[in-house]
């Protein structure tokens, strides 16, 4: 199941020169661009390990290209998103987001139902790759 | 990740023919070599390498169109010559006119010395290398007195780690970023004898000699006139006495010491204005530099007192 979080996740996966291009539209706008990576792609889990530090004086967008390739070498298993944060006064918040990264085999989600009170039933899901702990998913 | 969308993509015409002096025209090239022409004095052989490097660059551009070439060709450089005869500035022009012809996207020059690039303790280094390289992605990385980042005496010195990365990504990152490496000539040759790799990724070495006396002067009244300065026909002998004299002193860094005197005749000029001037002044007053202005300099008495305490010991 491929996992659709942020933008372009149902068009094919962006090559390094796409990278290249909607990073450097994140520039020219004036928002520092970062790489993040995670092994739990639960929706709700919004904050992903931070891969060196925001982007806020690179000019050009290859210095992003290079961070992702740098991150794929050490998580190439793993999800890994590009993100461009606004710091302009209102908005402080992010503005971009795209997965450039996935597992080769990606799992999916499970719902798990459970019985509460009465006739009650709580729904959650759970994505596959949890099972086994931190650092060991996605083999 | 995948280039197959790009392969797939269809063929786009190549042009048959290439008309080498419209593309001169349009890419603006003229005008880079133009301005560094008018502005810079002096500087004979650096200039023609210039031009024949841009030569080369938009050959090599139009053989790219063609179909005739697909390697980035290395563009790495090299300046070496004495403080002050003009790197730096030339080294912006440079920047700019890659930019011009396409090899770099920004154009942008990032000047960056020992301290920007090597770090103080384990683990610090790798991370700043590659910030200051990040940096200048889609420019010009300018290394100023490059050899410093050789430390032979200290096996253990972090320069050398600096050294590596910064190699890896002149090697892999060629389409990314221009890196020009500059010094004193004769510290270079032993910093490139000892980091042999450097030498062989660097296509293009140029030399930038010494300013003549004539120049030098020329060069003065080039930096005062775009403060709206001038020098009056006895500040210019006495100018043209200080310039022979300073050569000849410690620490001579030809265009630089040069801006320093004139910085320093300027102060003395205000100073005289302001003691001795009482009725209202014109303009051409208080932008006319006299020969007293230049001449209470200490380089007519022989230098700073220091140095000629050591002279004479």
């Amino acid at each position: 199941m491929k996992l659709t979080q942020g933008q372009f996740s149902f068009l094919p996966d962006l090559s390094d020169d796409d990278i290249r291009v909607q990073a450097q539209y994140a520039i020219d706008k004036g928002w520092a661009v970062s790489v993040e990576w995670t092994d739990d792609p639960h929706p709700r889990n919004t904050y992903w390990e931070m891969w060196g530090h925001p982007m806020f004086d690179n000019p050009d967008a290859a210095a992003v290209v290079y961070e992702v390739n740098e991150c794929r070498k050490a998580h190439g298993g793993k999800y890994i998103r590009v993100i461009a944060f606004d710091s302009t006064p209102g908005w402080e918040s992010i503005r971009m987001s795209f997965i450039v990264n996935r597992p080769a085999e990606e799992p999916g989600f499970r719902v798990v139902r459970q019985e509460a009170e009465g006739r009650v039933i709580r729904y959650t899901i759970e994505s596959y790759a949890v099972r086994q702990p931190e650092g060991a998913r996605y083999a | 990740m995948n280039n197959t969308e790009t392969e797939m993509r269809p063929e786009t015409a190549r042009p048959q023919t290439v008309d080498l002096a419209a593309a001169y025209q349009a890419s603006g090239v003229r005008d880079v070599l133009d301005e560094l022409d008018r502005t810079m004095i002096g500087l004979g052989p650096v200039k023609q390498r210039i031009k024949e490097t841009a030569a080369l660059l938009l050959v090599d551009k139009a053989r790219r169109e063609m179909g005739l070439a697909v390697e980035t060709p290395t563009l790495h450089m090299s300046f070496t010559g004495n403080p002050g005869t003009g790197k730096t500035t030339v080294a912006l022009k440079m920047a700019d006119l890659l930019h011009r012809l396409g090899y770099v996207r920004k154009g942008h020059l990032v000047t960056v010395t020992r301290d920007d690039l090597v770090g103080q303790y384990i683990g610090h280094t790798a991370p700043k290398t590659k910030e200051a390289l990040k940096k200048a992605m889609g420019g010009v990385l300018f290394i100023d007195e490059a050899y410093y980042l050789h430390r032979p005496e200290n096996e253990r010195d972090y320069g050398q780690e600096a050294i590596e990365i910064l190699l890896q990504v002149m090697e892999n990152n060629r389409d990314d970023l221009v890196v020009i490496l500059a010094g004193y000539a004769d510290r270079m040759d032993r910093f490139y004898s000892a980091n042999p790799g450097f030498r062989s990724r660097i296509a293009h070495h140029i030399e930038f000699p010494d300013y003549t006396d004539e120049e030098l002067a020329r060069i003065a009244e080039v930096m005062l006139s775009e403060q709206n300065y001038a020098l009056d026909d006895g500040a210019r002998s006495a100018m043209a006495e200080y310039i022979a004299l300073r050569r000849a002193q410690p620490h001579f860094a030809n265009a630089r010491s040069i801006r320093n005197a004139l910085d320093r005749a300027r102060l003395r000029q205000a100073n005289r204005l302001f003691s001795t001037a009482a009725t209202p002044l014109d303009a051409a007053a208080l932008s006319t530099i006299t020969e007293a202005d230049i001449r209470a300099s200490r380089v007519f008495r022989g230098g700073l007192d220091t140095d000629r305490k050591r002279a004479m010991e």
